[in-house]
């Protein structure tokens, strides 16, 4: 996973709220086996008409917003399934950032697990922030993990909040599963307590 | 938190029981007692598993099944598209690379996979229950902790047995009374989201509670844990009680004779305790719900069947307003307009939501003597293999064919347009399923979720309509 530490970055305003999983990327581009490729496919319903042409009135299609590291929208983003496809879309189309009031919950997880920062600031700050974002190309705006603020084009900081562990996993670049076999014993000392008979193994051959 | 006593909720409860360490910022490493794994959410997990040289650690606690790329139509033909064939033959190497045991599409119980795990008993009460997709909330009827997780987190449930979680807060939804005929689980769910909206559970596991949850047998149960995640929450509960046992007795996976007494009186023990502490209590009375709809494009958009769709001349909200014309557009619907007797062209009947064997008698019920209306394409797509097979062995199929509905092998179907059943653009759909997301039947599909016994009154009558008009009639 590639590390996060600071990103200067021109934003894409999406005055929206509730922008579900299937939003941003729709189940028909699920059949993927793979976590890249699928940028292009971002936003497709809106972001394409039926004959693949790009609707030019689509934020993401217009500039410089094309070139977007950031993205910015209202409350409850991510919202619906779980799929991890939507976060692989935002990375594969180049955002590394999302701001937003509110995140749905496994939307929020997965972004950091693939160096996507996601930042909860009140609405208020998102319309500040969107408001820079309309300002255009040289209108970019900072995001700084490592000092926790944004840096806004006119200079001001906006300090936002984030869980120091995740924090520490986008500043290192690091793998969650590596930091857990690390308590290996602890899991295994656990998968032995007594008491659990009623949890049964479930082996090959008995499913069919 | 302001906990002053030791008195702990079902989640507190199921939740301590799982840890295996706490870290030192609160993050916990959760013991997974079931790992499900299907099809569409898997191929980049095992292929991180590959590439960094890990085994799965617990391979007799993961069970996999493929759902949501399977056509529902005829099984002995090779899938067509492409795509799926490789997304279904991937997990197939999968399974045989790293020993999991799976149900193949040839299997007599494969199905979707949220119906699977409670049938054969794989799911059980007190457990810790992942699976990479939204709905494993579902599980939770049994009062076990589900969730989904992403692909990510997938990979790591393979390789450690355990995910890595704060614990959520404790939000508690209480029905009481009694609900009217002709309501169901589905109609007090969208009541539930229709109060605290898509977001209103987000951070928090609901515990549903009360009377009328009581009295919902765990088919019910199911359809409103199902849709927990619709309501923003982790994850959703009922403490399991006599019902729940004795679903769960003489499931193939349960445990059995004395191991299933002493796994009784331990899941007895779990109900939160008098006096708990919930972050959030929302209370609903059961008598107030009526039969229910949406009209929009996000599952707080609910109506009781008598009401109106909303005009954004009625909030303040500028976004907000932006928001209901856009969906009224999506959904070709006028700002005003009574919500019954709008024209369908499609019912569906299925998904992890509604596809029981008692959604199925609830809709037969209504189309009984009955024909589908012209021009409605009607299909019901039992959860299971094992689910078609009992409602066949009660007739069933045959009061569906009789009526012209279509009667489908077990999936997804048309829950999401991944496989072959989907809305082409424009068609309207009256849809048991738990999503009316832009697109998600299908690109430009228009979705309206219901009960199955309003969804089998709208094939009947060509338009959404209040079911216990056309059951009055039958009386
Ligand atoms: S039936 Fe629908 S919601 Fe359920 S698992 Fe399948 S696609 Fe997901």
């Amino acid at each position: 996973m590639d590390k996060f530490t600071e990103l200067t970055a021109i934003a894409a305003p999406m005055p929206t709220e509730n922008i579900d999983t299937d939003q941003i990327i729709p189940a028909r581009f699920l059949k993927t086996i793979q976590r890249t490729g699928l940028g292009k496919s971002a936003f497709a319903a809106q972001r394409y008409d039926a004959d693949g042409n790009e609707k030019p009135d689509f934020v993401l299609n217009q500039d410089p917003y094309r070139h977007a590291e950031i993205l910015i929208t209202y409350d409850n983003l991510g919202c619906g399934s779980s799929r991890e496809h939507a976060p692989w879309a935002l990375l594969d189309f180049g955002i590394r950032c999302v701001i937003a009031p509110s995140f749905a919950d496994i939307f929020f997880n997965n972004c950091f697990k693939n160096g996507i920062l996601p930042i909860p600031l009140p609405r208020q700050i998102c319309d500040e922030l969107m408001d820079d974002a309309r300002q255009g190309s040289n209108s970019r705006l900072t995001v700084d993990l490592e000092r926790q603020v944004i840096v806004r084009p006119n200079g001001e900081t906006i300090p936002f909040e984030v869980d120091p562990f995740r924090r520490h996993m986008l500043l290192e670049g690091l793998d969650d599963i590596g930091q857990t076999m690390a308590h290996d014993a602890e899991i295994s000392s656990f998968e032995h307590r007594p008491a659990r008979a009623w949890v049964p193994s479930i082996t090959i051959g008995t499913v069919k | 938190m302001p906990v002053t006593n030791s008195s702990r909720t079902l989640f507190d409860k199921i939740w301590d029981d799982h840890v295996v360490e706490r870290l030192e910022d609160g993050t916990c490493i959760l013991y997974i007692d079931r790992h499900l794994v299907h099809e569409v959410t898997s191929p980049q997990a095992f292929e991180g598993l590959r590439l960094s040289g890990r085994r799965v650690r617990r391979p007799d606690a993961t069970v996999a099944v493929v759902d949501h790329n399977v056509p529902t139509s005829d099984r002995s033909k090779p899938i067509e598209e492409p795509q799926s064939r490789l997304q279904i033959e991937t997990l197939e190497k999968n399974v045989a690379e790293f020993g999991i045991p799976y149900f193949p599409l040839r299997s007599a119980s494969q199905g979707i996979v949220h119906v699977v795990g409670p049938e054969q008993g794989i799911s059980l009460p007190g457990m810790t229950i992942v699976c990479g997709d939204s709905h494993t909330s579902t599980h939770g009827a049994l009062g076990s902790l589900a969730f989904g997780i992403g692909t990510s987190e997938v990979e790591h449930v393979l390789a450690t047995q355990t995910i890595l979680q704060k614990p959520a807060k404790n939000m508690r939804v209480s029905v009481e009374g009694k609900v009217g005929p002709g309501v169901t689980a589905k109609d007090i769910m969208l009541a539930i989201i229709g109060r605290i909206g898509t977001a209103g559970g987000t951070g928090h596991v609901i515990e549903f509670a009360g009377s009328a949850i009581r009295d919902l047998d765990m088919a019910g149960r199911m359809t409103l844990c199902n849709m927990s995640i619709e309501a923003g929450a982790r994850a959703g509960l009922v403490a399991p009680d006599e019902t729940t046992f004795a679903y769960v007795k003489g499931r193939p996976f349960a445990p059995k004779d004395e191991a299933f007494e002493q796994a009784c009186e331990y899941w007895r023990s779990l109900a939160s305790d008098e006096g708990a502490y919930f972050d959030t209590e929302v209370t609903l009375a059961a008598e107030e719900i009526i039969p229910s709809v949406t009209w929009g494009t996000s599952p707080q958009d609910v109506l009781p069947i008598d009401g109106s769709v909303p005009s954004p001349s009625d909030v303040a909200d500028p976004a907000r307003a932006a928001q209901i014309q856009r969906a009224l557009d999506y959904m070709g619907l006028e700002a005003g307009q009574k919500i019954a007797g709008t024209p369908v062209d499609v019912v569906f009947i299925g998904s992890c939501t509604n596809s029981r064997l008692e959604d199925l008698r609830a809709a037969a019920d209504v189309v009984r003597g009955r024909h589908v209306a012209e021009g409605v394409r009607a299909m019901i797509v039992p959860g299971s293999g094992l689910v078609k097979h009992a409602a066949e062995g009660e007739g069933l199929d045959k009061v569906f064919l009789d009526a012209g509905f279509e009667w489908r092998e077990a999936g997804c179907s048309m829950c999401l347009g991944m496989n072959p059943d989907r809305l082409t653009p424009g068609q309207r759909c009256a849809s048991t399923s738990n999503r009316n997301f832009e697109g998600r039947q299908g690109p430009e599909g228009r979705t309206h979720l219901c009960s199955p016994a309003m969804a089998a009154a709208a094939a009947v009558t060509g338009r959404l309509c209040d079911v216990r008009e056309l059951v009055k009639e039958t009386v």
